[in-house]
């Protein structure tokens, strides 16, 4: 009897999950009458608009990525070493994105560095970039240092420390070739969930103004019929094939196979 | 002056002080041992020699030279962890390499010296291996290379066989003690393990609640010790209670019996005292040389292949003591009773 509902309970979650997306792929498809065809793709691929958003995105991303590994590890890594009872405090510090909205934290950012401010950020376009980069970054921290904390878990931090250290090592030897090549997995994977957030990203992105692939989708989508459901698959592919390369890394690093 | 010098090393975490006025000195290519129970300071005072504690006071010279001041990576200390703690992200060769890679050794020189050491540890063919694919014993002695391929000027070993079986644990604290010896390096090495730091020392440092209680050659420590703490710690002791009869002469009496002691005694007539033996010290049955026989009754018995270790209730005390198995006498039954003797030389007078 059990086993008849969790199988009804699976089957539902696979039809709650599945049918919107079967239907909005399948939509996507019909740009053209009478006939399935990838119109609504080949038009929003040629799309100057995409490409040029899309690299923005990318490259916003890759830059948020590079930031958020080089604030987390070094400061995860010394939380674990010399001051493990702050760890439940920076784990709420790095928990408040997820209860604050980005439009407060965004708003702030404009209160704060505008053309009339004493770091006047917004003035210029590479200004507005950065801003959006931090706030970026503070979007993705719960899901990098969590990555990376569990990561640091699995090695014996305090005693690889040591051991590096007696044989000469200072802290910058000590970061960059013991504690981030055995975090390597947990900051890539936190590097493709940071990935997933950047590339969907609107209300950051729309309030400071700048041409990212969130803004595109959404303005697509006020405008066109076919198009912006074909976005919504081309988007979904990407987070999907993210989630994917997360496996693929972690099953080929070699290091960390059967480890004890 | 000694090579390595430890001068009035205080430690204290908070208000619990756990290294108490420790004094030490050790010659060049010496290997010392801190011997002591769980908690006493001994992992405490390797680190303060490391450098990854700070002392409170007091002062810790290398050649001379006072390191209480610098850090940690700026000692040239090898250090040997329980844990192993090789590197997982590098090969046995990359970990044994660490330390000369960091001290801008070339590549050639650098592979050049690896080799050497992965056949000093008896492993040349391991080098490409992840410490995850070594035993537990490989991984420990790739640990001790990567440790002496720098040339520290002092080793430091904190329990580096405690996770290991017992037998590894007895063949790789020899392989050790042949290493140290081949490369005269200067060793402390931590154990809570008497047999072990009996077997391979130069010299013992029994430890107890933060203080060096004795500083000896492991036959000296044995034979004898200067406390109560470091007789009961290193080895089987059998104590007796005994009553002074005239301590200038060193006369006691054990239950009736009159003893002379070889040197006088410090308490006065009538005091009790306690008077210990090694097992060894003990033997079944009247023996020449073995001036004082008490009787007693067998309890127990236990066969263990070259050695007898039989206990009986002698004069009121339950004691322990060894004799050699021969082919032509069984051991004694028990509940028989039987005679024990043993030299008054032997006896041990415990103080505070
Ligand atoms: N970082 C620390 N903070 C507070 N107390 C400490 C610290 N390190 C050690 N202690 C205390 O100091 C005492 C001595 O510890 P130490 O590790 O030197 O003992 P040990 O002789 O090495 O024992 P074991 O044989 O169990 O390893 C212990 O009571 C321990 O609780
Ligand atoms: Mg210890």
């Amino acid at each position: 009897m059990t086993k008849l509902w969790s199988w009804g309970a699976l089957l539902f979650g696979l039809v709650y999950f599945t049918l919107p997306l079967i239907g909005m792929t399948e939509f996507s498809l019909k740009m053209r009458r009478g006939e399935y065809s990838f119109d609504a793709y080949a038009k929003v691929l040629a799309d100057p608009k995409f490409q040029e958003t899309f690299s923005y995105s990318v490259l916003m991303a890759l830059v948020t990525i590079a930031f958020g590994a080089l604030l987390v590890v070094p400061t995860a890594f010394w939380v674990r070493l010399k001051m493990p009872w702050a760890r439940p405090y920076v784990e709420f510090i790095t928990l408040l994105p997820l209860v604050i909205p980005a439009i407060v934290i965004v708003f702030g950012y404009i209160r704060l560095y505008n053309t009339s401010s004493w770091l006047p950020l917004t003035g210029t376009a590479m200004g507005t970039n950065i801003l959006l980069m931090f706030g970026y970054a503070t979007l993705a921290l719960p899901y990098m240092y969590r990555a990376v904390d569990t990561g640091l878990r699995t090695i014996d931090v305090a005693t690889l420390t040591e051991a590096a250290q007696s044989l000469g090592a200072g802290w910058g030897t000590i970061l960059a070739r013991i504690i981030l090549p055995n975090v390597l997995v947990a900051v890539l994977s936190g590097a493709f969930l940071t990935f997933a957030i950047v590339i969907g990203e609107f209300t950051m992105a729309a309030l400071l103004n700048r041409p990212a692939f969130g803004p595109y989708m959404q303005l697509l989508g006020a405008n066109r019929a076919y198009e912006p459901a074909a976005l919504a698959v081309i988007a979904f592919g990407i987070t999907w094939a993210c989630m994917g390369l997360i496996q693929l890394i972690t099953r080929f690093s070699k290091h960390t196979r059967a480890q004890r | 002056m000694a090579f390595l010098d430890i001068e009035h090393l205080e430690k204290a975490f908070g208000i619990l002080r756990v290294v108490k006025d420790f004094n030490l000195g050790i010659q060049k290519g010496e290997f010392v041992s801190l011997l002591g129970p769980s908690g006493c300071g001994k992992t405490t005072v390797l680190r303060m020699v490391a450098g990854f504690e700070t002392p409170n006071s007091g002062a810790i010279r290398i050649d001379g030279k006072d390191v209480v001041n610098q850090r940690p990576n700026q000692r040239n200390i090898g250090m040997v962890f329980q844990a192993y703690a090789l590197f997982p992200n590098l090969t046995v060769a990359q970990n044994v390499g660490f330390g000369l890679k960091i001290k801008g050794v070339g590549r050639a020189d650098q592979d050049i010296r690896v080799a050497e050491m992965l056949r000093l540890i008896g492993l040349p063919d391991l080098g490409n291996r992840y410490p995850f694919q070594l035993s537990g014993g490989q991984q420990q002695r790739v640990a001790l290379a990567r440790a002496l391929a720098v040339k520290p000027s002092v080793l430091l070993l904190d329990e580096p066989l405690s996770a290991l079986d017992a037998k590894i644990r007895v063949s790789l604290r020899t392989e050790i003690r042949e290493i140290q010896q081949k490369l005269g390096i200067t060793t402390i090495f931590v154990t809570h393990d008497q047999e072990e730091a009996l077997s391979i020392s130069d010299r013992i440092v029994v430890m107890n609640g933060g203080i060096a209680e004795q500083v000896g050659a492991p036959f000296e420590i044995y034979n004898r010790p200067n406390t109560k703490f470091v007789a009961n710690f290193v080895g089987t002791l059998n104590t007796f209670d005994a009553a002074v009869l005239d301590p200038a002469a060193g006369r006691v009496s054990l239950a009736g019996t009159e003893i002379t002691l070889p040197q006088p005694l410090v308490s006065l007539t009538g005091d009790r005292i306690a008077l210990a033996l090694r097992p060894e010290a003990l033997h079944l049955g009247r023996f020449e040389g073995r001036e004082v026989v008490l009787p007693g009754v067998i309890t127990d018995v236990h066969f263990l292949g070259s050695v007898i270790r039989v206990r009986a209730d002698v004069a009121g005390a339950s004691v322990a003591l060894d004799t050699f198995n021969r082919a032509d006498t069984p051991p004694p039954p028990v509940g028989a009773a039987a005679e024990v003797s043993f030299s008054a030389a032997d006896l041990i007078v415990l103080g505070g």
